[in-house]
């Protein structure tokens, strides 16, 4: 399942019912992104994306996790628009017959939700706007695929 | 040929829009890219730096030496960031 959305949602609810409709698969994997404010100063963060790119490149990241680690069941829901600090941003969750195949598929969307996936964040603080810059290490890790 | 070209972030923010319409006679990206930097000031700041852009046609991510032939839509941002 594949949601890009402004909607706030809940992981626990979401974890829940991803849970029980993956049977017999044995190993379920989540992972949860929260706006994390670090000076102390954010009022939100602004997170922008290419509509139509974002569902197409996600969604090809999906279908190369389930093929590569047998998935059974795979979900990513990630949100848009205007975060306050600590909301939920966005969340992967894999399920697979075994531990190390769900934990390294959700390692891979991960890492490719961060350099492949069209969005873009911007801290909103009381000191000023600005475009959170890409790391070099996010996409070297990349590599690692 | 006539293709939609749209910005994102700061490329967007810098430019003052978020797509628009552009004719041009580039055969490729980087064409189309020299094309938009002689227009204004705001164009030429946007794309002075390409090592700090990205590029995606028909919203598949591609390179500057990517061919223009038959594309809808081009889109410049920066790498992204989401997760």
């Amino acid at each position: 399942m594949l949601a890009v959305q402004s909607a706030a949602f809940d992981p626990g609810q979401v974890l829940n019912e991803f849970t029980a409709k993956v049977g017999n698969s044995g190993a379920v994997v989540s992972f949860t992104g929260l706006v994390r404010d670090d000076t102390g100063d954010l009022k939100h963060m602004q997170i922008e994306h290419y509509p139509g790119m974002t569902e197409k490149a996600i969604g090809a990241m999906m279908d190369k996790a389930q093929a590569r680690w047998n998935l059974t069941e795979c979900t990513v829901i990630h949100r848009y628009g205007e975060l306050a600090p600590n909301e939920v941003i966005m969340m992967v969750a894999t399920a697979a017959s075994h531990r190390v195949e769900a934990f390294e598929a959700a390692d891979y969307l991960m890492d490719y939700l961060k350099s492949c996936a069209p969005f873009w964040k911007k801290e909103v603080s009381h000191s000023g706007d600005i475009w959170v810059a890409s790391k070099q290490a996010d996409e070297e890790a990349l590599n690692r695929w | 040929m006539q293709v939609e070209v749209l910005y994102f972030a700061w490329v967007r923010e810098r430019i003052g829009l978020p797509r628009e319409m552009v004719e041009t006679t580039a055969t490729d990206v980087a064409g189309l890219v020299k094309e938009l930097q002689t227009r204004e000031e705001r164009y030429a700041l946007a794309f002075s730096d390409l090592s700090a852009l990205r590029v995606a046609i028909d919203q598949e991510l591609t390179d500057f030496d990517a061919p223009l032939k038959g594309a809808r839509e081009v889109a410049f941002f920066p790498p992204m960031t989401g997760g």
